[in-house]
């Protein structure tokens, strides 16, 4: 007994703070990369978080298949954010920095209130598929075999990302255009087209993000709201545009809240802006983040 | 914006503005709940003149003192926060919960309100203006979300979720055993409008001061100014402050105003809207904060007779301004042709020093 909780429900809450961590990895990182390659911060990521959801249950409420709408729903998210870095974000590069944001800022009022529009104000039940009901004996704990599920979602995407960056020459252009895009551009390499690819890749884990969180968290137009900022916590406690960073952030804030409920669950909200302004305190460029980088 | 035909007449009301801002300003002010304003109507001939009623002109009163006061900060300074919620909150609930539990009246409520936005300006500035650039703007976006959870926590005290309701100040005292009533929407529009003029006059003689053009050498190069001789560290904290002070004061007129603090006093949405109006109107002039306001009260007023999904038309029509006048409203009709003269000297700073942070992406 530790602090009077016993080991198995601290086990079972670490899990839960995974499971919650693996959402926020998905979210932070494509945060993280569309900051990362342009520079512009994406005020309406949570909001194509929230439509990922939708679109899953809509493809889950048509077709019958779990597995289609965690393939569609993400796709067709994407999509969006691909129409979206052509229609509207392009226009917006070299100019001020604030301005990228404030688009997406109205961006998500739109996309929020077509929501609402389309599916009323209220929200849907989106239970999980007969496949991964119930709970499963690990030995140390009882846990749901959906959440299990989504920490091994959460891990193949990742893994799939970085082979993507790391392996392959697409990820090789992507990181040299992170540290020097006109030297990319001289190259002889369309620039323009790599940022549109990677626009439309971190609003897909956006998406995937809301599918995987919709059987757990329920959907409704809100549900990208508070998920935003705490994405963007996640984001900057790792060091903006940093993946690696994005990646244990995501997991260490996951813990953080997901701890903190257990011991007093009213502080869990605020303890994730209690730790972002220590880590900043002590690293000002947040964990992996390098010195000087927009500042 | 149509620049021939109705333009001409934007044009020269904007010439004017220019030329006497101040004046010109005040009277514009002193007669906005009076004058016929068009309003949308469902029945035909879908188009009626009425004056505004005095709750909406009230609120763009206070909302664009709010602006004003965080565009020292943005405009002046360059510097984003995303946590202005924090002061204006500060400041409403530092007056309605001295009203409430120490049963004091406006005066106190006002100073013990402004004090503590002032006080929370003082302390969280000097955390977050260690950092910079976007870490900064996370920074005041923490603070602010941890007095919003912890007036969340303290439902006895502060009312929680429901707000902080059981205050209604229907008169104020005045020197020499006066008393004089603010209960109505339209006596309280002059009353605030008192507040608003006072503000206006004192902002503009501190943007106009050397603290002023050392608030715009920060913007221009933080570096330049540093080598200059200037304690820019300071320079920035008392700008901070001075916009936390003006975000309580507006806070606490707001409060007033509703009777009611709501709970997203203190959420991140109003640090949002803040930013919203401001750069609507355009962050490089004086009064484009307020323009800034008083449009987006008035488009979310009337987009709502209309339609409940107003929020879809705001958003679409922002994009539109991001896009096509980065300026902000008042920053485009300070920048037509007939203006450049006239404009010389009024503004705070003028279009070439913005166009200039904006070429370099400052």
């Amino acid at each position: 007994m530790i602090f009077g909780i016993s080991p198995a429900t601290l086990m079972a809450q670490i899990f839960t703070g995974l499971v919650l961590g693996g959402i926020y990895v998905l979210l932070a990182l494509g945060l993280s990369l569309i900051f990362g390659l342009m520079t512009v911060v994406n005020f309406a990521h949570g909001a194509f978080y929230m439509w990922g959801a939708y679109l899953g249950f809509v493809v889950f409420a048509l077709t019958g298949s779990f597995w289609l709408a965690l393939l569609v729903g993400p796709l067709a998210v994407g999509l969006m954010g691909l129409a979206t870095e052509r229609g509207l974000v392009r226009k917006l590069y070299g100019r001020n920095l604030n301005d990228p944001l404030l688009l997406t800022f109205g961006l998500s009022f739109v996309l929020v209130a077509t929501v609402r529009i389309l599916f009323g104000k209220t929200g849907r039940a989106f239970d999980p598929p007969p496949v991964l009901a119930g709970s499963v004996n690990l030995g140390f704990i009882v846990f749901p075999v959906y959440r299990l599920f989504v920490i091994a979602a959460t891990a193949v995407a990742v893994i799939a990302l970085w082979y993507l960056l790391e392996r392959t020459d697409l990820g090789l252009i992507i990181r040299a255009g992170t540290r020097d895009s006109l030297m990319v551009r001289l190259l002889g390499i369309d620039v323009g087209r790599i940022w549109w690819l990677v626009f439309g890749i971190g609003i897909a884990l956006a998406g995937l993000g809301g599918v995987l969180a919709a059987p757990m968290r329920g959907v409704y137009p809100e549900m990208g709201v508070s998920m935003l900022i705490e994405s963007f916590v996640v984001v900057v406690v790792g060091g903006m545009g940093s993946l690696p960073g994005a990646v244990v952030s995501g997991i260490l804030i996951g813990q953080v809240v997901s701890l903190t409920t257990l011991f007093n669950p009213k502080l869990a909200d605020i303890m994730i802006f209690i730790f972002m302004g220590a880590v900043l305190l002590v690293r000002p460029s947040g964990l992996f983040g390098e010195a000087g980088l927009l500042e | 914006m149509g620049a021939q035909g109705g333009g001409g007449v934007v044009r020269r009301a904007a010439a004017g503005v220019a030329a006497h801002p101040i004046p010109v300003m005040i009277a514009a002010f002193a007669l906005l709940p009076l004058l016929p304003f068009p309003h949308p109507s469902v029945a035909f001939p879908f188009i009626r003149f009425t004056r505004l009623y005095a709750a909406l002109t009230s609120q763009i009163l206070v909302w664009g003192l709010f602006a004003l006061g965080y565009n020292i900060l943005l405009g002046y300074t360059g510097i984003l926060s995303f946590g202005h919620a924090a002061y204006w909150g500060l400041g409403a609930y530092g007056l309605g919960l001295a009203v409430v539990h120490l049963k004091v009246g406006f005066w106190a409520g006002l100073g013990i309100g402004v004090g503590a936005a002032t006080l929370g300006a003082t302390l969280f500035g000097v955390f977050c203006l260690h950092r910079r650039g976007i870490y900064f703007a996370m920074l005041t976006l923490a603070f602010a979300q941890l007095l919003y959870f912890i007036v969340l926590q303290t439902y006895s005290f502060t009312g929680g979720d429901d707000g902080l309701r059981g205050f209604a100040l229907r008169q104020v005292a005045l020197p020499g055993g006066l008393r004089l009533a603010i209960a109505g929407p339209l006596r309280f529009y002059y009353f605030a409008l008192v507040f608003v003029i006072l503000s206006v006059l004192a902002l503009k003689r501190v943007l106009e001061s050397p603290f002023g053009r050392v608030l715009q050498a920060i913007r221009e190069s933080e570096e330049r100014a540093r080598a200059c001789g200037y304690d820019t560290d300071r320079v920035k904290l008392l700008s901070f402050i001075l916009s936390g002070f003006f975000g309580g004061l507006a806070g606490a007129l707001g409060a007033v105003h509703l009777s009611f603090v709501p709970i997203e006093s203190l959420y991140w949405t109003t640090s949002g809207e803040v930013v919203i109006m401001t750069l609507l109107g355009g962050q490089g002039s004086f009064f484009g904060p307020f323009v800034g306001a008083a449009v987006f009260l008035l488009l979310q007023d009337l987009l709502s007779v209309f339609t409940e999904h107003w929020e879809l038309f705001l958003g679409a029509l922002f994009m539109a301004f991001v896009l096509y006048l980065p300026k902000g409203i008042w920053g485009a009709i300070l920048d037509l042709p007939g203006l450049r003269g006239a404009r010389t000297g009024t503004a705070g700073h003028d279009a070439a020093t913005s166009r200039r942070a904006a070429g370099s992406g400052g």
